[in-house]
């Protein structure tokens, strides 16, 4: 075991990151994020990385996308309007399959809302932001030392399925500082990427071996020439306007995340057992929840929680059983309803769904969820 | 895909840079007859291979427009980005990797307009790229809207009453921005414009090369402009050596265009002063161990 | 005491922040769970600013204060705006310069000149974080001398460990005298 050390969750990212093995970070100041550019740029080129403060936040994450293309770890990280500006080129990566994560440290909006305030108003840009159909993997740490851990998962599943994974962080964990122990090196699990071992001119870059995830990439570089592209391409990399290649492609990216489901979920439950009321939340609102189940655990109201630490794909299956046995499920996020949504149409009638949210920059205390909880 | 390595082609129609460097398969291109677009991009491989530059080791990045086109047809290492972005792709891959060559090829609207302020900013961190504009005055890919080099009074779909907007010298703009190369070449000037890419890519820090394309299709038919050929006879009469120009006035200078190196000198590249930072940081590391 | 909720209030660029990161850090240094966050307006100077430390013996839940068993203030404004709000057991040290509001609950107001000691007798005015950190350690006992001078020297520029250690000295000083005046 490492040493504990006081962090920020902000931090806790760039050395999540750099653990991970990002190596490039290109970002733009935003609030409630910049602490990660900050620590990016002291850090990276002490590890032999590179930091970049581009222009704006297009390019951040357009520069993030060609580092990723020459085959280095890269990352980059925003707020709600940065986060909104970068949707375009964040769909770039969706399609073209490049490894990336982006950070969204959010913030209440809509426009610049509040900078400083807390919000999870993103949730659903998160989901369907940039336009098209497209699978996404997002992820929701609640305390500093999960912002470490799951930023590393976040780089791992990037790499893993070559494609964009969001760290869909607040303010509230962003700005807190805990202690946490530092894993040591060898307890950390790495993945990279498949790769090309040896340039064919024969090969197809998005041509997939049987039993093969996703296609191997090659770093622009390393010997294998070939095209990379916004628009819908065969397995040659080129465009093409044939319907049956578009709905191959299509599928192959949506069931590239669909049929890994099992392996990609990450959901963390208390006290289902013998729970009535399950409280639903993620990201920084989970500290809240875990008092209030705290709090009405000792009225002896037999409470529970259920936790998605990645919350797309939505854990839909796993609340579907659960709505089928318990009375109620009380959602809490920092918004207006937006995950509440998600909920309702997984649950249906199959329980009593009930919400407490925020969206007017204040905090969600555990008194609030705890009123609702005791609502019968 | 095929391994065509250094084989001669079979048919005698194709030419060996065509064969050596681009994608016959993919070929022929979209461009329409006439257009300047194919000349520039044969340039641009007639420049790679004076340099000599490694086919594997040579990026080609493009945004959106007809000019993006480019980088689907030339066998590099390709990579076809978004609207305005191909400055900030190219800047990511070149700070990754700074050992590659990395040439932007870009339109006017592209580069000038929707991807203005990542022009400008490269030019300032004078990062070691080199970005071709294929400027046409349109955009060509959604039929002739006016762009911001259309001239002023031009028409363009979107200007049915002749453009209000002054234009922009986009070689200017780069020098203005701190570019430490900056030059112009046309479609019709093959040798010097080549002569000139090449020179581009030899800097060492930013370069941009604005080269005056000719869009018959779109701009020459709305402004009346004549034929392709018409419109290059154009480039040949109305373009001004840099040397030649310096000795005129601004009054004999009005209406055309300077053709040559306008602009060039000498300042660290970006991605060389960051690998700097990094051995200064581990040799301090060293030193305190 | 099981659960200490700490509210340190000031002025932007008086170190309110830093001060809550410290006490942060040494709770953690003396093996206690913690939990530190703040919230600032757009001013970098001169604005309002709220830090929060949480020290418990278990872990925590909410991270945020709700009842504050400690408060401090180093301007009118803030001991305004956070004084009320206070409950009867909540321990209030403010500046000397200050008046406690009417109306405040609070049983126990430590009044102590910690910016005029950072000014005069340390010589910085910029160290009166660092004096108030000293105050609040000996009220509150939160770890021993030792962890705490650890947990300032990492959190201060370079070059200043001399001044920012007289500091603490000198914030210590200043609520040991009281603490022995006000023996009961």
């Amino acid at each position: 075991m490492g040493d504990v050390v006081l962090m920020q969750g902000n931090e806790a990212c760039v050395e999540g990151a750099l653990a991970a093995g990002m190596r490039l970070y290109a970002g733009y100041p935003i609030t409630p994020s910049t602490e990660i550019a900050e620590l990016s740029a002291l850090r990276l080129p002490q590890e032999g990385g590179k930091f970049i403060q581009m222009e704006d936040e297009i390019a951040s994450i357009a520069c993030a996308i060609g580092a990723s293309v020459a085959g280095v770890k890269s990352m980059t990280a925003t707020s709600g309007p940065g986060f909104s500006l970068k949707q375009e080129n964040l769909g770039y990566a969706v399609l073209a399959e490049i490894p990336l994560v982006v950070v969204d440290v959010q913030r209440m909006g809509p426009s610049t809302g509040m900078p400083t305030s807390p919000s999870q108003g993103d949730m659903m840009m998160a989901r369907w932001g940039t336009h098209g159909d497209h699978p996404i993997i997002a992820i929701c740490p609640s305390s500093v030392k999960e912002t470490y851990d799951l930023t590393i998962r976040a780089f791992n599943l990037s790499e893993k399925y070559r494609t964009p994974v969001l760290l869909m962080m607040d303010e509230l964990v962003g700005h807190l500082r805990e202690g946490m122990e530092l894993p040591d090196k060898e307890d950390i699990t790495i993945v990279d990427r498949p790769t090309v071992k040896y340039p064919d001119p024969k090969r197809l870059p998005y041509h997939m071996k049987k039993g093969q995830l996703v296609p191997e990439m090659a770093p622009f570089g390393m010997g294998q020439r070939y095209n990379i592209t916004g628009l819908i391409h065969d397995e040659s990399g080129f465009p093409t306007n044939s319907i049956e290649e578009a709905e191959k492609m299509m599928n192959r990216l949506m069931h590239k995340i669909s049929d890994n489901y099992e392996k990609i979920k990450d959901y963390v439950t208390e006290n289902l057992e013998d729970a009535d009321v399950v409280i639903f939340c993620y990201g920084g609102t989970a500290r809240a929840a875990q008092t209030a189940m705290e709090m009405a655990r000792e009225k002896g109201l037999k409470v529970g929680i259920f936790r998605p630490r990645t919350v797309w794909p939505f854990p839909e299956k796993e609340l579907e059983e659960l709505s089928r046995k318990v009375k109620r499920i009380v959602v809490a996020e920092h918004n207006y309803g937006q995950m509440l949504l998600e909920v309702q149409r997984v649950v249906k009638n199959n329980c009593i769904v009930g919400f407490v949210g925020k969206w007017n920059g204040g905090v969600i205390t555990p008194q609030e969820i705890l009123a609702k909880i005791e609502e019968a | 895909m095929v391994n065509r390595g250094d084989v001669k082609p079979k048919n005698k129609q194709m030419s060996n840079l065509v064969y050596k460097y681009m994608r016959p398969e993919h070929l022929p291109h979209i461009w329409c007859p006439g257009c300047g677009n194919g000349i520039i991009m044969r340039d641009v491989a007639q420049a790679i291979e004076n340099l000599g530059l490694s086919r594997n080791n040579t990026i080609i990045v493009s945004g959106i427009g007809c000019s993006s086109r480019a980088a689907g047809y030339l066998d590099f290492n390709t990579i076809h980005t978004t609207h305005g972005r191909a400055i900030a792709f190219a800047t990511g891959i070149k700070l990754a990797n700074p050992s590659l060559e990395v040439i932007v090829i870009a339109g006017d609207g592209d580069i000038s307009a929707i991807g203005g302020n990542h022009l400008i900013h490269a030019a300032r961190r004078n990062i070691g790229i080199t970005v071709v504009v294929m400027n046409n005055n349109i955009y060509g890919m959604t039929g002739g809207q006016y762009s911001p080099t259309t001239p002023k009074g031009a028409f363009g779909t979107t200007a049915p009453y002749g453009n209000l907007d002054r234009s922009f010298d986009i070689a200017g703009l780069a020098y203005g921005a701190g570019a430490s190369f900056s030059a112009r070449g046309s479609a019709y000037h093959v040798q010097q414009t080549i002569n000139i890419i090449q020179e581009g890519i030899r800097h060492d820090g930013f370069s941009l090369i604005d080269v005056a394309s000719v869009c018959p299709t779109y701009f020459g038919r709305k402004n009346k402009s004549g034929s392709a050929v018409d419109m290059l006879k154009w480039q040949r009469d109305n373009m001004i050596p840099a040397e030649k120009a310096e000795k005129m006035s601004p009054e004999e200078l009005k209406g055309k265009l300077v053709l040559g190196i306008l602009h060039q000198t000498q300042y660290t590249e970006f991605t060389y002063a960051y690998e700097r930072l990094i051995k200064r940081l581990y040799e301090e590391r060293e030193a305190n161990e | 005491m099981n659960r200490q909720e700490l509210r340190l209030a000031g002025s932007g660029g008086q170190g309110v922040i830093l001060a809550s990161v410290i006490l942060a850090e040494a709770a953690l240094i003396s093996g206690r769970f913690t939990a530190q966050s703040q919230s600032y307006g757009p001013e970098a100077r001169g604005g309002s600013c709220k830090a929060e430390t949480l020290i418990s013996d278990q872990p925590i839940g909410f991270t945020k204060v709700q009842n504050p068993t400690f408060l401090m203030a180093l301007t009118q404004k803030s001991l305004d705006k956070y004084g009320p709000g206070v409950d009867e057991n909540c321990l209030v040290l403010i500046d000397s310069a200050l008046t406690a509001p009417e109306g405040m609950k609070a049983k126990t107001v430590v009044s102590l000149p910690i910016l005029d000691t950072a000014r005069n007798t340390v010589g910085r005015l910029q160290t009166a974080n660092i004096v108030a950190v000293g105050c609040i350690n000996e009220l509150l006992g939160i770890t021993d001398h030792e962890s705490m001078s650890k947990a300032v020297l990492m959190h201060i520029p370079k070059g200043t460990d001399k001044l920012n250690m007289k500091a603490l000295e000198e914030g210590t000083k200043l609520a040991k005298a009281w603490l022995e005046e006000n023996k009961r």
